[in-house]
């Protein structure tokens, strides 16, 4: 835990801070121009507006409810996810191909298409080794924007369903979308993109080049080539939003460890900040729209606590490092440097880890698996907490209030009245859907681990044995239905004998993990917009201020993740132990 | 009729209700509970596998505390259930103690009890006697008070024959006799139907406790795939882990995991929460009205008999100038010593309480000439020793005054306008000579009123008055009071309709009421509490009726309400917080014997595994007996702002209920590994 760490956590932290309240105040006059008065770009834009929606024929002042809402929100899920595998399948025929990659295999591009559309980003391939720069630019980093708009415009619409009194509608998905798209997203990334080839990363659409390696004194083998190939690309622009749209999807199959993914430690910051910028900054949106910044500063309170808490687990069990190694002789500062760059060091390679899993964003600038069992630990428990600590654009945000609800619920009764958010009784219904949206994905990552764990199409996947082996498997189906998509590498989905059991498998988590999450959910949107708003008062439920806080945060660690502690004991807290007690590592 | 809080474990309830716990584990019932259903099912699969396992006595002890898990919830059930009934039949006892002269069919006359008659019996009643049932009168008139029906206290004529004939149960005839055919059978009145409900067998559950069952079937639904995905995981892990983690492992740790606290206890705090109505002797029409009464933020009181005293009294002497404050008492006293109404006899009180002037008597004063109120001369008084005393309303006494040629000081129009003013009433006091001054009476607001709308409005209850006074008295009156507001000159088209703009501005409203006309708000308001005294028509629009005809009473009804939701938001949240310790006894236990290294994970440094899982499984059956007072009682309620509560409720039933299990289960674990020596 060295001073630069701290220093660079606190610089982290205070920079987060000072964009949360204006960019939330930019979401508001995204999201709700009639409340926000419309952004700075909408005279400048908004005759392509006006063209987005004749050409999708909507009419932006017509509103839907909860059901016209969900149904189309999954009609363009369901089309961009088709066009993806179209094109992932079809690749030889499409254009800029130079590498001439053959056509994605079914099950890998079926579950890639799940992946990007879910906006998982779970990567059951080597980018620069399986893509053409067409299907990286068109099939994937389309996508990168499509699901985090999605993500953003579900926020809204549950956040609208809070804040509304007796309404029938919770917005419109086409005009969110169409905004949040021109408005939000693009603008950010173009500016984002530029500055990032400023940092080194690369914008082409070069063939791969191929260099003599430089140390040539060795004889060659597999470790030791002669020659290297590096890979080329269109990589700024898909990596700007893979980072703002907390995506993750690497261009190259290193992701952030890449050189020409994360060239700097300003780029790896910025990088990080932006993961959390919009997932912060709705915090703040929430606030605003509810009419009361104190519940939205709470809410990133109890985001911001359990994150404080991650990053300094992770930090000082990756600082402690392996006791086996340090009993060996090996510096104690690089005994867990194994499957981290030594460009970022452990501070920001547990710091990224952290930020990446709690928001579910899954880009990686180091491998967990190499991680201390601890520090590993806190990624997996990060994205079992159903990725609410700040969360996935808008995923998060979404997540997040369905705990709000639940704590609500579960404590609310005890001021004495029946549970209130906001002036807005939490009755059977709204449990109902509250449950189902927590259900869904906890169930779906026991019972594909439990399936995997002891099938023989489960053990083939595995390149460790013991609890380790286990915590891969826990981690690929806990990143898949949290809609992450970081890997515990070590885990082989796509393997050469062609099984496509993981990438069906993992194809379904993540669908189910998103969709059956968001449908509830909408349901809920829907059932809270046509209720009455009790006038508040001080008898009222409090949902800012800090016992608000802590008490979000105790119902995402009991309710949410602590259904995961049996499975978490036979992974990486039996290996944290045997590794520290016995004198076997994994 | 009151009834007293009983002993908490009285044997009487005690011994049937044990009995009724285990008639109770019948599948059929316990189906409605879907957490102790699962875990009854728990029970039986660990009952099977008795005859599979090895380790039998420890299997046989897990099994028996799992059973034992299901008897103690249904125990507090039936513990609450018994309560009910108890009272229940209190008060059917109470009104079945009155007595009725039944014409037999020998013409002869005998004294019976009231709930004997039947539909087509006859009897006779006359003055200064109840009448015990519904029926018609066949021969006779009299004059009958149905106050108790109708809140009107003016008596009425009823009479054989034409449409006056019918009298009413538990009306007293005045004077007369009369002959009357009984028309309802004992049991089928309003009361009765009331009483019913209150023994919870025809309980229906209240939304939030469906809201809740949902939330706690959702837990349950996610411990069971917790605990079936273990299996395959423990697999995985290898065979020492696989044979560690045997069904009845499995089984207590899904039973641990699943809100068996607050399932086995929902039942009986919600009867518990009718009981404590009754026990203010408030009888509630459903167990939903009851959370309403939680809910409910706007209170419309009456102002008389609920904030205010039912009579004015004398609270100052005004003397009018040139006066003695002692002169002025006196004959203020002595105008008032024929007057029996209570505010004339404020006014003898307060000149002996303030001025020493002892009240005399009335044979200490054989020439006195008392003058009584008439409408005309609107003066009461009193002729003595060739002296007259008068006192009145201003306008009278002036010209009382003015026909003996005497002069009424400015001084005391002045005092007569600012007590108006100030919502209090008048009388000036006169001799035939001199206007002597006014006497100030004032409504009288109930003790501890004002601090208890203090402590309402910081819990964000808003308290209205509704009164026919004019708006000064009325503005007066409320600031005495400390309501939030008033509705003045009200007529009960009014109070509907402020009833009505508060509900369409999303307030919940209590209000209480007795005539037919309060029926509409009654019905109306989301807790409407009738007075027993009221009309039928009252009670049947409201959703309960006090018993004691105290509307003051409506605060309490609001602080029950309040206190059901807060024990039933207390015990969920201490059982969903007990999960931390349970996984910290179990967990270890289920893995220590694969993996020795995880020793320091017990962190309770429980004796074996088994006596660890042992531990936990009796820690979460007898919890649930040890939580059974709380539950009947309700936690303790004290008015405050929600944030407060919320912080000190989450402190001791949120933390509490984390940390609470570790010292349990440890102490369970050194009895049951110690003393009873649990391998």
């Amino acid at each position: 835990m060295t001073a630069s760490g701290w220093i660079q956590l606190a610089l982290y932290i205070g920079v987060l801070l000072l964009i949360t309240k204006p960019l939330g105040a930019y979401l508001v006059r995204v999201l709700d121009p009639q409340r926000g008065g419309g952004t700075f770009l909408d005279p400048v834009l908004g005759w392509f507006e006006r063209i987005c929606y004749r050409i999708l024929r909507v009419d932006p002042r017509q509103e839907q409810n909860w059901k016209g809402y969900a149904v189309a929100m999954l009609i363009f899920s369901l089309v961009s996810m088709l066009l993806t595998y179209g094109i992932l399948r079809l690749q030889t025929h499409l254009p800029l191909n130079p590498q001439q990659m053959a056509n994605v295999p079914d099950a890998l591009a079926f579950n890639t298409a799940a992946s990007f559309t879910t906006n998982t980003n779970w990567q059951s391939y080597g980018g620069e080794s399986t893509m053409s720069y067409f299907s990286q630019m068109v099939a994937l980093a389309v996508h990168n924007y499509f699901s985090a708009a999605v993500g953003i415009a579900i926020a809204a619409a549950l956040i609208r369903g809070i804040a509304r009194d007796r309404s029938g509608t919770v917005g419109n998905f086409w005009v969110d979308l169409v905004r949040v798209h021109l408005y939000l997203l693009l603008p950010i990334c173009i500016l984002f993109a530029l500055f990032l080839v400023s940092q080194g990363i690369i914008q082409n659409f070069k063939p791969y080049t191929t260099f003599a390696t430089v140390d040539q004194s060795a004889a060659v083998s597999t470790t030791q080539p002669a020659q290297q190939i590096i890979a080329q690309g269109p990589v700024a622009s898909q990596i700007a939003i893979k980072m703002l749209g907390t995506n993750g999807g690497g261009f190259y199959n290193a992701n952030a460890a890449h050189p020409f993914e994360n060239p700097t430690p300003l780029s790896n910051f910025i990088q990080m900040l932006s993961i959390f910028a919009i997932p912060s900054s709705l915090t703040y949106y929430l606030g605003r729209m509810v009419k009361s910044q104190a519940h939205g500063w709470a809410v990133w309170a109890a985001m911001f606590a359990m994150f404080l808490a991650g990053v300094l687990v992770c930090w000082g069990a990756e600082t402690s490092g392996n006791p086996r190694l340090k009993e060996l002789g090996v510096d104690p500062a690089t005994t867990a440097m194994e499957g981290k760059e030594v460009r970022f060091g452990v501070f920001n390679s547990a710091l990224f880890a952290t930020i990446t899993t709690d928001a579910s964003c899954g880009a990686v600038n180091s491998m967990h698996d190499s991680f201390t069992p601890l520090g590993g630990l806190v990624p997996l428990f990060n994205i079992q907490t159903g990725e609410v600590i700040f969360g996935g654009v808008g995923a998060g945000m979404y997540g997040m209030l369905i705990f709000v609800v639940l704590a609500i619920f579960i404590a609310g009764l005890m001021v004495g009245r029946t549970p209130e958010y906001l002036g807005k009784k939490i009755e059977g219904y709204d449990v109902k859907c509250a449950v189902l949206a927590i259900l869904a994905p906890s169930l779906c990552i026991l019972a594909l681990t439990a399936w995997s764990s002891i099938t023989d199409w489960g053990l083939a996947g595995l390149n460790n044995s013991g609890p380790h082996g286990f915590s891969e498997l826990l981690y690929a189906f806990t990143s898949g239905a949290g809609n992450n998509g970081s890997a515990f590498a070590g885990l082989t989905c796509t393997p050469t004998s062609g099984d496509r059991h993981y990438n069906i498998a993992l194809a379904f988590d993540m669908l189910f993990g998103r969709f059956f999450m968001i449908i509830p959910l909408m349901a809920l949107a829907g059932h809270l917009a046509a209720k009455k708003v009790v006038p508040q008062s001080a008898g009222s439920f409090p949902v800012g201020g800090a016992t608000f806080a802590v008490l979000l945060v105790g119902t995402v660690v009991i309710v949410g993740a602590l259904t995961f502690l049996p499975a978490i004991a036979l992974g990486p807290v039996v290996e944290h132990f045997i590794m520290h007690g016995g004198t076997q590592t994994f | 009729m009151s009834t007293k809080a009983r002993p908490l474990f009285d044997p009487e309830i005690v011994k049937p209700a044990i009995i009724a716990s285990f008639k109770k584990l019948n599948p059929v019932h316990i189906w409605k509970n879907p957490v102790m259903f699962v875990t009854e099912v728990g029970a039986a699969v660990t009952t099977l596998d008795l005859f599979f396992t090895k380790s039998h006595s420890f299997v046989l002890q897990i099994t028996i505390w799992l059973w034992f898990t299901v008897v103690f919830a249904n125990f507090a059930e039936a513990m609450a259930e018994g309560r009910g009934k108890a009272q229940a039949d209190t008060l059917r006892k109470s009104r079945t103690k009155s007595v009725g002269r039944k014409i037999m069919p020998d013409d002869s006359i005998q004294t019976v009890p009231a709930e004997s008659f039947r539909k087509g019996d006859l009897f006779i009643v006359e003055a200064n006697e109840l009448i015990v049932a519904d029926g018609e009168i066949i021969e006779g008139a009299a004059s009958v008070n149905e106050s108790a029906i109708t809140g009107e206290s003016a008596p009425v004529i009823r009479e054989a024959g034409g449409d006056r004939s019918a009298v009413t149960g538990g009306t007293t005839v005045l004077s007369d006799m009369i002959k009357v055919r009984v028309t309802a059978n004992p049991g089928e009145s309003f009361m009765d139907r009331m009483i019913g409900l209150i023994e919870g067998a025809k309980r229906l559950k209240t939304p939030n406790e469906i809201a809740l069952s949902i939330l706690l079937s959702a837990l349950t639904i996610i411990f069971i795939v917790v605990c079936i995905t273990l299996k395959p995981f423990s697999k995985y892990a290898g065979p020492d882990v696989n044979a560690a983690v045997t069904i009845s492992v499995l089984v207590s740790l899904l039973v641990c995991l699943i809100p068996t606290t607050i399932g086995g206890l929902l039942s009986a705090i919600g009867i518990a929460g009718i009981d404590r109505m009754v026990q203010h002797n408030v009888l509630a029409m459903s167990g939903k009205a009851v959370e309403a009464a939680g809910d409910v933020d706007v209170l419309l009181l009456d102002k008389t008999g609920t904030i205010t005293l039912g009579n004015r009294e004398a609270a100052e002497f005004i003397p009018a100038p040139g006066v003695s404050s002692e002169e002025l008492a006196d004959a203020a006293q002595l105008s008032s010593l024929a007057d029996e109404t209570p505010e004339g006899r404020s006014v003898v009180i307060l000149a002996k309480k303030k001025y020493g002037i002892r009240g005399r008597e009335i044979h200490e004063m054989p020439h006195a000439e008392f003058v009584p109120f008439t409408a005309q001369t609107r003066m009461s008084g009193l002729n003595f020793n060739g002296d007259v005393y008068r006192k009145g309303a201003a306008d009278s006494v002036r010209k009382f005054v003015a026909s003996g040629g005497a002069a009424f000081p400015a001084e005391i129009d002045q005092a007569v306008d600012k007590i108006s003013r100030a919502g209090g009433t008048p009388l000036v006091v006169a001799t035939a000579k001199k206007a002597l001054g006014v006497i100030y009476l004032k409504d009288i607001v109930k003790g501890g009123l004002p601090d208890r709308f203090q402590r309402f409005r910081a819990m964000g209850i808003k308290t209205v008055m509704i009164t026919g006074d004019n708006p000064l008295t009325a503005a007066a009156i409320a600031k005495e009071a400390g309501v939030d507001d008033f509705l003045a000159q009200a007529t009960p088209e009014d109070k509907l309709a402020l009833l009505r703009r508060e509900q369409a501005a999303g307030h919940l409203v209590a209000m209480t009421g007795d005539g037919t006309n309060d029926a509409p708000a009654l019905a109306q308001a989301d807790v409407g509490v009738a007075m027993n005294t009221g009309t039928q028509a009252a009670k049947e629009a409201g959703n309960m009726v006090d018993l004691d005809s105290n509307p003051t009473k409506l605060i309490e009804v609001v602080e029950i309400g309040k206190q059901l939701l807060m024990t039933r938001g207390a015990l969920t949240t201490f059982s969903i917080a007990n999960d931390v310790a349970k996984y910290f006894a179990i967990i270890p236990a289920m893995l220590v014997g694969a993996f020795p290294q995880i020793a320091p994970l017990n962190i309770m440094k429980l004796g074996t595994p088994n006596s660890a899982i042992l531990s936990a499984v009796i820690f979460n059956a007898v919890i649930i007996i040890l939580l059974i007072p709380l539950a009947l009682r309700g936690v303790k309620f004290r008015p405050a702002p929600a944030v407060e509560i919320l912080r000190r409720n989450l402190l001791v039933y949120g933390l509490g209920g984390i940390i609470a299990p570790f010292p349990g289960i440890k102490l369970i674990d050194l009895i049951v590994h110690n003393l009873l020596h649990v391998a």
